[in-house]
């Protein structure tokens, strides 16, 4: 909401402070104030000339030399300006002085324009008259200015006077951010309201007092509400005699200055009294009101009505409308109807001031994908009191502005108010909870300006009407913390009962996945959790796949951000994508983020959410560089049992005989694998990639941080090589299966050395080397120990047809 | 045999100072020392000595063998630290060539951000706790004073799933969720990601991340959080950090307010970082609202609480200088690796 703080102070008059002192005070105080401007920042040396003689330049046809006097003298200007002639008075800038912009508008620069005296073609010119835009405003906020050329003032203005003065520039246009429970800061009394209280000086509110005729508005028109929930005060007036003119100029320029451009004195005053009491109003041509009878009721379901935009708008039955006898002649709260709309012709006036549900108007503006301002502020819920009072109001401005006149009384149907509550004043309560001590009297004084009522006899403080935002003890502690000042609240810390801060175990665990991964080189990344359903057929799933399954947003971004992720591999594959695509080598990823899974389709309850830990790499390394992590990561969680690394996978996205299931103590934990070359082809990843993917919550079931010292071992070990050619189709995997079922108790450890296939190793076979350990804890091997130990191992691989090279 | 002795002495002394190898020394060693070297001969050839002389030629073969070999060793010695100077003088490397480094890899800004939140708050006591990202509307809204068609709504664009379903836009569900639980006293912190329907631009994002505080004891004070606050802003931008709390309005709040530091790049002089204002907005605060600590069955009466709401994104943007959100989302090795 931007307004000019000359019409804050019209309603706080004592009101003197810098505007950086305005603007830190009140925004303390809980009126934010987003920033500011000075409408005179680069206006220096101006004043009203009057000109006296106007001559033709001798070398110029375009420019005209004027004799232009400032009071004190009479000074030589040249002008190319074709609008002036002898007798106006003009706005002058004097040499050395300073104007905001260009002649012809445009964004003004910042530190302005400096003038200086000079010559134009040969002629001297001590200063320069000055249009609208030069002074750094418009037609907006100055319709009596000419579409091209200099200001010219009417003639009752004095020459030599401050022209800045008089245009009313020495002004300065605030913004503010009033926060959604504030609606009666919505309006420039409820922030003059703020601000007498912020300074604690006198809030002086315009006097309303409609002078009437004696006619009865019920002659003209009658109201009837017939669903009072939506419809909680409607409000009518009837002016008649109604003389369509320009407004004045002061309501033009407090106007333009909120940003809403002057029209007519009818549109502009129901205008004004919407930005001074929040109070929006709507004004009907009484000619168009059939039976000159308001009916508000609910629309018909399918309904359509043009709205005065000229749009076709189609209704339900949720929608509140405002009707006459025969036809429906608005919206309510949200925005007129074609057919009743004023026209310059108009003779008689009806006003409506009326207050609806918030929750309702907020819907059907939505519904009706049509917010005005008008339902803003409706939404938000306005005081049914400000109603009358804002009416009252309008029809005080079309009798003092000669705009009409008041047929006497309101019609005015009111529902019951509520009444806001009576909150128990207890002050030692209050400092208790800010941890202050505010005396008693202090904290009256700040109700008192706030106009909260204070029953001594009760002990109770009751917030006005339009404070509908207090209800209840920590309400009124928030008014005095503000008008005491957050900043002179103490600071502490909270005492009482010792806690203990801590990672959950989870937590722990993800943070050693982070130190592993980064430890072997991965950096973290992070990608959105919700993506396209195109990305199953991406990533090759079959239509049948239960990741297909998947959390649909019912309003998403776009069908890129449609549904919630049930694998955490698009987010992986294409960050490696875009590193591929700029070239960056040798790029290591991880992730660590959730998957969502949902219990059933369509959604009844919330899906399961499973944090993945996900890495992905291109460039050196490959599949083992990627199992190496996985061990890694596993050694780190004390999670030394049985792995199972089982081919049989089933990944469509992964390459067929390069993919492995990671079982862990017989539970699936993970997968990981070469990224299937179909998939790498769409995702324009031009090398390899590899990719694992461990699910945390079972991995964090199986990780301990206990350790146990076991010893370090006191006997030598025994260690024997063997070399074996075994079929293609056996997998290490297997042969290490066989040597730890045979191994023994004495088997400490074994390790392979050496794979080979090729020319010297017959088609079909491979040569497979290990290196096999044995020690005892409590004595030195035998030969004889060992022995057993191998022969046992050796006959258990040649049962699987496996040959033993010497 | 005295002279004889005196001879081989001098002899043997002579030849060591003239060697110049170890070899030579070696060779010396055997020749007077060793089993059949002459000192060796001089004590066969003992037995045409008087009995009563033996002794004490026998000590002065011993004497001189002493002597030679004393020679004899510091002068191996000397030979062998020479050899290793010569050895080493080789070996002399260019200690500009660059390291060998193992390439570990980088945490995401944000995580960087969080931790070093996370350490604050944890060593405050408090505890880090984790809520669903898809959310009921109850925890996400109507249980924080916001029901159905309550403005505050339209601040937040909500993504929904379903009628009561919402991809959380705050992580303030957590607070509700963590009171319920009936603990008390709470003192958490709960950081996680939230959704909220904005295009993707250079400040904005569908998704990123809160940390959620709270804190329900007897006697919290407003005075309480403002002290904790800021605590915390000196601890994550600098000793010299001002905070500066501005009433502001929040459904789940009483009293709100939001919280400004000084900036942390003119020191609150005003500039460019902080459009000439000296402050930088970095969170919203307030007393959590007595409705809410009702519905999870905490008496406003006894327990009071203050609850806070930090960016995530923004804590890091503001504190790496990065200028454009999508980055963090882009996951590019190149940025990434500057963390």
């Amino acid at each position: 909401m931007n307004t000019a703080l000359s019409w804050i102070k019209a309603y706080v008059p004592e009101l003197e402070c810098s505007d950086q002192e305005y603007f830190d005070k009140m925004t303390l105080s809980g009126t934010k104030v987003e920033g500011y401007e000075r409408l005179d920042k680069n206006l220096e040396k101006i004043v009203v000339g009057q000109i006296e003689k106007i001559e033709r330049h001798p070398d110029a046809d375009k420019l005209i030399i004027c004799q232009v006097n400032i009071g004190k003298e009479t000074i030589q200007i040249v002008t190319g300006a074709s609008n002036v002639k002898e007798g106006d008075k003009v706005p002058v800038v004097l040499d050395g002085g300073k104007v905001a912009g260009g002649h012809g508008g445009g964004p003004l620069p910042e530190n302005g324009i400096k003038i200086k005296a000079g010559k134009l073609r040969g002629v001297p010119s001590d200063g320069m008259m000055c249009s609208i835009e030069e002074l750094g405003s418009g037609r907006d906020m100055y319709p009596e200015a000419p579409e091209e050329g200099i200001y010219i003032f009417p003639e009752n203005v004095t020459v030599g006077d401050d022209a800045v003065a008089l245009l009313g520039l020495h002004d300065t246009i605030f913004e503010y951010e009033v926060t959604s429970n504030r609606v009666d800061c919505y309006s420039i009394l409820g922030i003059a309201r703020e601000a007498a209280a912020t300074f604690r000086k006198p809030f002086v509110p315009p006097v309303v007092e409609v002078k009437e005729n004696d006619e009865d508005v019920n002659s003209y028109v009658s109201v009837e509400v017939e669903d009072k929930e939506l419809c909680t005060r409607y409000c009518a007036r009837v002016c008649k005699n109604i003389k369509i003119a320009p407004s004045p100029e002061w309501m033009q320029r407090r106007l333009a200055a909120s940003g809403i451009r002057p029209i007519n004195n009818l549109v502009d005053i129901t205008n004004y009294v919407m930005e001074e009491y929040g109070q929006p109003m709507h004004a009907f041509d009484l000619a168009a009101v059939a039976g000159n009878k308001i009916i508000v009721r609910r629309a018909k379901d399918g309904e359509e009505f043009q709205t005065l935009d000229g749009q076709v708008r189609r209704l339900d039955s949720d929608m509140l409308m405002i009707c006459d006898a025969e036809k429906e002649i608005g919206i309510a709260g949200i925005m007129g109807g074609e057919n009743s709309k004023i026209t310059d012709q108009v003779e008689t006036v009806l006003f409506e001031a009326a207050t609806f549900n918030g929750a309702n108007i907020r819907k059907s503006a939505k519904r009706l994908g049509l917010r005005t301002d008008a339902s803003g502020k409706f939404e938000k819920g306005l005081d049914p009191n400000n109603a009358k009072a804002a009416i009252d109001r309008a029809c005080q401005l079309i009798q003092e502005l000669h705009c009409g006149e008041v047929v006497g009384g309101t019609v005015d149907v009111c529902a019951p108010m509520k009444e806001n509550p009576s909150i128990k004043f207890e002050p030692e309560k209050i400092n208790k909870f800010l941890g202050t001590d505010i005396a008693k009297e202090e904290m009256l004084s700040i109700f008192k300006m706030l106009e909260f009522e204070y029953d001594e006899a009760e002990n109770t403080v009751k917030a006005p009407s339009f404070r509908q935002d207090i209800g209840c003890f920590a309400d009124i502690a928030e008014e005095v913390a503000r008008f005491y000042g957050y900043d002179k609240i103490p600071v502490s810390l909270p005492s009482g009962e010792a806690t203990t801060g801590k990672l959950s175990f989870k937590l722990r665990i993800e943070e050693k996945a982070r130190e592993i991964a980064e430890f072997c080189g991965f950096s973290q990344g992070m990608c959105y959790s919700f993506e396209s359903p195109k990305v199953f057929d991406k990533l090759m799933l079959p239509e049948d796949s239960e990741y297909r399954k998947a959390v649909k947003i019912a309003n998403p971004l776009g069908e890129d951000f449609s549904i919630m992720r049930t694998l955490p591999l698009n987010g992986m594959l294409t960050s490696l994508a875009t590193n591929y695509n700029r070239r960056n080598k040798n790029v290591r990823l991880y992730e660590l983020g959730n998957v969502y899974l949902p219990k059933q389709v369509p959604i009844k309850e919330l899906p399961e959410e499973r944090m993945q830990f996900t890495l992905g790499m291109y460039g050196e390394g490959d599949f083992f560089t990627m199992k190496g992590v996985v061990e890694e990561f596993f050694d780190s969680l004390g999670m030394n049992g049985k792995t199972v690394y089982d081919p049989n996978a089933g990944k469509e996205y992964l390459h067929p005989g390069r993919q492995a299931d990671i079982i862990y103590k017989d539970v699936t934990v993970g997968y990981l694998g070469e990224v299937h070359p179909e998939v790498l082809d769409r995702y324009d990843i031009g090398t390899k990639a590899y990719i694992a993917v461990l699910d945390m919550p079972e991995i964090v079931k199986f990780a301990t941080f206990d350790r146990k010292y076991e010893g370090i071992a006191k006997y030598p070990a025994v260690s024997r090589d063997i070399s074996m050619v075994v079929p293609k189709d056996i997998l290490v995997g297997q042969i290490e299966e066989m040597i730890a079922q045979r191994g023994g108790k004495i088997l400490e450890s074994y390790s392979l050395f050496d794979i080979y296939e090729g020319a010297q190793i017959k088609e079909g076979f491979k040569s497979v080397a290990y290196s096999i350990s044995f020690r005892a804890k409590d004595r030195t091997l035998e030969e004889a120990d060992v022995s057993a130990a191998m022969k046992k191992i050796l006959n258990g691989l040649e049962s699987m047809g496996i040959e033993l090279r010497s | 045999m005295k002279e004889k002795l005196s001879q081989i002495k001098a002899e043997a002394l002579k030849q060591i100072e003239n060697s110049d190898a170890l070899e030579k020394l070696n060779e010396i060693k055997i020749n007077y020392l060793g089993k059949k070297g002459e000192l060796t001969a001089v004590l066969k050839g003992m037995k045409d000595v008087a009995p009563e002389e033996r002794p004490k030629i026998g000590q002065m073969v011993n004497d001189t063998r002493e002597e030679i070999e004393k020679v004899l060793e510091q002068h191996i010695a000397q030979m062998e630290k020479a050899l290793r100077d010569a050895k080493m003088k080789k070996e002399v490397i260019d200690v500009t060539l660059p390291g060998k480094k193992n390439n570990v890899g980088h945490k995401h800004p944000n995580t960087i951000a969080l931790e070093e939140v996370e350490r604050i708050f944890i060593g405050m006591g408090y505890e880090v706790v984790e809520g669903p990202e898809i959310e009921k509307d109850y925890y996400n809204f109507e249980a924080l004073n916001i029901p159905k068609d309550h403005p505050a709504r339209d601040e937040q664009d909500t993504f929904y799933v379903t009628e009561d379903i919402v991809l959380r836009t705050q992580t303030s569900p957590v607070q509700v969720r963590e009171m319920e639980k009936g603990k008390l006293p709470v003192r958490m912190i709960a950081p996680g990601r939230v959704f909220r329907s904005d295009e993707v631009d250079a400040t904005h994002s569908p998704s990123f991340h809160q940390i959620e505080g709270l804190v329900v004891d007897k006697n919290i004070t407003f005075a309480d959080l403002k002290g904790t606050l800021a605590e915390f802003a000196k601890e994550l931008f600098g000793e010299e950090t001002k905070v500066k709390f501005r009433p502001h309005h929040f459904p789940f709040t009483e009293p709100s307010a939001e919280v400004d530091v000084t900036c942390f790049k003119c020191g609150g002089s005003g500039c460019r970082f902080c459009k000439g204002s000296g402050w930088i907005e970095i969170l919203g605060c307030g007393m959590v609202h007595p409705d809410v600590l009702r519905r999870c069955n905490i008496d406003p009466d006894e327990y009071s609480g203050f609850a806070f709401g930090v960016g995530l994104e923004r804590i890091a943007l503001l504190k790496y200088e990065i200028d454009d959100m999508r980055l963090l989302y882009e996951n590019d090795s190149r940025f990434l690796k500057q963390f």
